[in-house]
């Protein structure tokens, strides 16, 4: 046995170079992430944001949401003004006299929870269609495919637009219209990397151990097609919540008594030009924050998932 | 001695890998005479490519360290300007490499990517350099070279643009040529055109030849002197009768002990292990003699016939077929218990198909298949459980083969707990059991693929295949992606565990020495057919068909002294795609021998 532990173990030295303990993949981007500055910048942008949405309730000095908060008499307070009982509005007032910054730190908790609930929803139609396209192939993978052409031959803005000017607004119906907008690129991609997979040797070998088909989709095919996956998630979460913030903008995505950025960015357009910029300014400038730190993670994630990456 | 050529010494190389240096070439010395082949020879990791590169200047100065001194031409090649270096390379030393598909621009016609040479390097005008371009194309042997200038690369076989791109290298008429791997890519058959291409060509052109190669059989055939990597160290030198005939470092002679000779086996009828040679010592170990393990008398475990499995190629806006890839065609066989039947041939006769349409991984179009008595055609999805459970599957490349997100212990124990086999507790013992069988230790099942080498791989691969407990095992080029002290060791494997369990092997193989070793029965395909088929001992000392006897002529043999007794064809491989009114004409054997067919050659 002796030249086989030898010769074997220079190759096993090559192959796995003089790493320390294996890590899992998940635990080798985390790590990777963690040591990209401009991914941490992005991570630590994201981080506060999400904080911030999530203890808005604790931390908001005024429910934007609850019209008897508001003072019609505060409207259009430049930053740093008290209003009538004393508190300070810390970068002022809305043309209905709502706490600004109360109403951004609302407006984000919505923009994510459309953002990331969409983007999930569609993520898990999209890759299913993608990876039964994939491994069916034939007239299946044809007649899928056709339709994911036909969808993405839409703008998107147009389908969402046509979707809710039928069913009405609201907040479960912008997610289903964004989920409506986007399944088509999850499928897109996972279909590619998927067709990939499904030629490789593990694939005949668990067909030839007659493994269910379902496992040798879900089980093999589809944990080998996550690095792309995850990227475009990334990628498509910041576009399902700028949709949304046109959408709102254009005053069809949510109802004007549960202000997200976009409508609170559109509130404030009227007033932009009389010099009232902050109206828009801020929830404009809380939406760049949220969309660069998701494309920040998003072009690491890509770089560190790339098989082809140097190192 | 005559002033050398290359003289290279103390060659260090080191890699920076993760911000550490890694020393992958270690004081290397060897100088190159003229008019002499030099191979530099060793398995996978050893740093031979990595000296070529090194001679070369190729590898990239951000990540890696050359020292030490290589004399060409009275100058030390690690001294040069760039631009000095870039005139020598191309100039004076040309390089070609292992893989043919790649090593041409798919995009440029033939003529343009040798004329482009000359005009660049020799300052020849464009009329000059075409004339030139067909003068090398002759010498490479490309026939009719005029008319197939103004071909792309796409038209050309694997071997053909081995030449088109030994042509280029030729075209300033080097002193030197280093030759990556050339020929590893390549069919035996036209293995053994280019080698005798390279020789012919290293004659009438007088130049020096830098041979890096893994195989003993080609170092046999082409070298003068050889020599001995290991571990990015040279750890023997010498002329190649030398090292074949007495070699002194314990690893040259377990690598020599590891590498199948055809013919070595003539006198014997069951299958032979490799003999192992220890690493440290350089002595052998004794040969255990193998039993017999073919169950005479009962049904055959796999029964073929008449099978056939043909491709459609489709053209055009609304894919009408446009012609047929005959991959098999009309092939029957059969393999007893405990019994090794071989397939072997070159790339495009249909041995792997074959094997994939028994395991139903292509649906085969007409015949029948019988594994353990039961039809395989017609079965319907919960039929197929029970007779994959009876036929398994080892695939070529074992880096492909694993999943790289699941724990090679979960891998092994999938097929027995999804068809609910077995309780978890039983499961994980099975797969205790399993690993230790193949050679390696029940705690490395919480691994993941990555952490293992190749060799292990194959042998985990092994261990999945058995765990249902298969009588059958088809091996779809099993050893072929292995470097050749790893092939032996797995072979040696693959025999006990034969003789332990009584497994049926279907050995696909293009590598007539290994086919040699490990079958009790062979059968030689060729375009879909077989051509010939019977005992090893009968077909391997007595073959009759034509292509039989061409396959086994072009095996480079690793013996330096039986070099010169060869006769190559010059015969390209010819295609199975045919028109689609194609009809396959009706084949008949004769049998030369008991149990020993050939196919009567075209009345």
């Amino acid at each position: 046995m002796s030249t086989d532990i030898q010769t074997d173990n220079s190759v096993h030295n090559r192959t796995t170079g003089n790493k320390p303990a294996a890590r899992s993949p998940f635990r080798e981007t985390i790590f990777a992430l963690l040591h990209d500055k401009l991914a941490l910048t992005g991570l630590i942008i994201i981080a506060i944001l999400l904080l911030a949405a999530v203890l808005a309730p604790m931390i908001a000095p005024q429910n934007p949401y609850d019209l008897t908060q508001l003072d019609i008499m505060d409207n259009r307070l430049p930053p740093g003004s008290r209003s009538m009982t004393g508190a300070v509005y810390l970068i002022g007032t809305d043309d209905q006299g709502r706490d600004l910054f109360s109403a951004i730190l609302y407006g984000l908790r919505t923009s994510v929870i459309v953002g990331i609930s969409s983007a999930a929803i569609a993520l898990v139609i999209g890759a299913s269609i993608g990876l039964i396209s994939a491994y069916a192939g034939g007239r299946t993978d044809s007649f899928l495919m056709r339709i994911v052409d036909i969808q993405l031959s839409f703008p998107a803005i147009l389908i969402a637009l046509i979707f809710l000017a039928i069913f009405g607004q609201g907040i479960d119906k912008i997610i289903l219209a964004l989920v409506v907008t986007q399944w088509a690129y999850y499928a897109r991609t996972i279909r590619g990397s998927a067709l990939v997979e499904r030629r490789r040797a593990y694939v005949d070998a668990a067909r030839s151990m007659a493994l269910p088909d379902r496992r040798i989709v879900f089980r093999h095919i589809l944990p080998n097609c996550l690095p792309p996956l995850t990227v475009v998630a990334t990628m498509r979460v910041a576009y399902a919540i700028m949709l949304e913030a046109t959408l709102s903008f254009l005053g069809i995505g949510l109802p004007v008594t549960e202000p997200s950025l976009g409508l609170l960015i559109s509130n404030g357009f009227e007033y932009l030009l009389s010099g009232d910029y902050w109206i828009s300014f801020f929830p404009g400038l809380a939406l760049l924050l949220l969309i660069i730190g998701i494309n920040l993670i998003g072009d690491a994630l890509r770089d560190i998932l790339n098989p082809r990456r140097e190192g | 001695m005559p002033r050398p050529v290359l003289s290279i010494s103390n060659l260090n190389t080191s890699f920076r890998v993760g911000g550490e240096w890694m020393n992958v070439v270690r004081d290397v010395s060897f100088d190159i005479a003229p008019k002499e082949t030099v191979a530099v020879v060793g398995e996978s990791g050893s740093g031979k490519s990595v000296t070529a590169l090194s001679i070369m200047r190729l590898l990239s100065p951000a990540n890696s360290r050359v020292t030490g001194r290589m004399d060409f031409d009275g100058k030390n090649l690690l001294d040069l300007p760039l631009d000095e270096m870039q005139k020598v390379r191309g100039n004076r030393i040309g390089m070609i490499f292992q893989e043919p598909m790649t090593s041409l621009n798919p995009v440029l016609k033939i003529g343009r990517q040798i004329t482009e040479v000359l005009v660049q390097h020799r300052g020849m005008s464009h009329a000059d350099a075409e004339v030139e371009a067909v003068r090398l194309l002759d010498r490479v042997r490309i026939p009719s070279a005029r008319s197939r200038l103004n071909e792309y690369p796409m038209s050309f076989s694997g071997g053909m643009r081995q030449r088109v791109v030994i042509a280029v290298a030729l075209a300033c008429s080097p002193k030197l040529l280093i030759a990556d791997e050339p020929t590893t890519a390549l069919d035996v058959t036209i293995q053994a055109q280019i080698l005798e291409l390279i020789k012919t060509l290293q004659e009438e052109e007088g130049m020096s030849v830098l041979f890096i190669t893994h195989d003993m059989g080609v170092v046999a055939e082409i070298s003068d002197r050889a020599v001995v990597m290991y571990r990015g160290e040279a750890v023997e030198a010498g002329t190649t009768q030398e090292i074949f005939a007495n070699a002194r470092h314990p690893y040259t002679r377990a690598l020599l002990s590891a590498v199948p000779q055809l013919g070595s086996m003539t006198g014997t009828s069951k299958p032979m292990r490799f003999p192992l040679v220890d690493l440290a010592t350089g002595e052998a170990a004794p040969l255990k003699e193998t039993a017999d393990t073919i169950k005479t008398g009962r049904y055959p475990i796999l029964k073929v016939e008449n099978l056939v499995t043909r491709f459609n190629l489709k053209s055009g806006l609304f894919g009408r077929v446009s012609g047929r890839v005959h991959a098999v065609e009309n092939v029957s066989f059969s393999v007893r218990e405990g019994e090794t039947l071989s397939l072997v041939g070159e790339s495009g006769c249909g041995k792997s198909t074959t094997g994939r349409s028994i395991i139903r991984l292509t649906e085969a179009k007409e015949g029948k298949i019988e594994i353990a008595g039961k039809d395989v055609r017609r079965a319907r999805k919960s039929d197929l459980v029970a007779i994959r459970r009876n036929a398994q599957m080892i695939f070529q490349d074992p880096f492909d083969s694993l999943n790289p997100r699941v724990r090679v212990g979960s891998a092994i124990a999938e097929p027995i707990l999804t068809h609910g086999l077995a309780t978890q507790k039983e499961a994980s013992e099975r797969v205790a059991d399993l690993l230790e069988r193949v050679g390696l230790s029940a705690a490395m099942a919480d691994r993941f693929p990555h952490e293992f080498s190749g060799g292990q791989r194959q042998r985990i691969c092994i261990a999945r295949a058995l765990a249902l407990e298969p009588k059958l095992i088809v091996a779809d080029e099993s050893v072929s992606a292995l470097d050749v002290s790893v092939k032996a060791q797995v072979i040696n494997l693959m025999l006990d565990l034969q003789e332990k369990l009584g497994l049926a092997y279907l050995f696909i193989s293009h590598d007539m020495a290994v086919v040699e070793r490990i079958s009790h029965r062979v059968a030689v395909m060729y375009l879909g057919e077989i051509v010939e088929i019977g005992p090893r001992a009968s077909l391997f000392e007595n073959p009759q068909h034509p292509y039989t006897k061409r396959l086994m002529a072009a095996v480079p043999i690793a013996d330096p002294v039986r070099r010169h007794l060869r006769r190559i064809s010059n015969d390209e491989i010819r295609s199975p795609v045919r028109p689609p009114d194609y009809v396959a004409p009706k084949r008949t054997y004769r049998e030369v021998s008991p149990d020993h067919f050939v196919q009567v050659s075209d009345p």
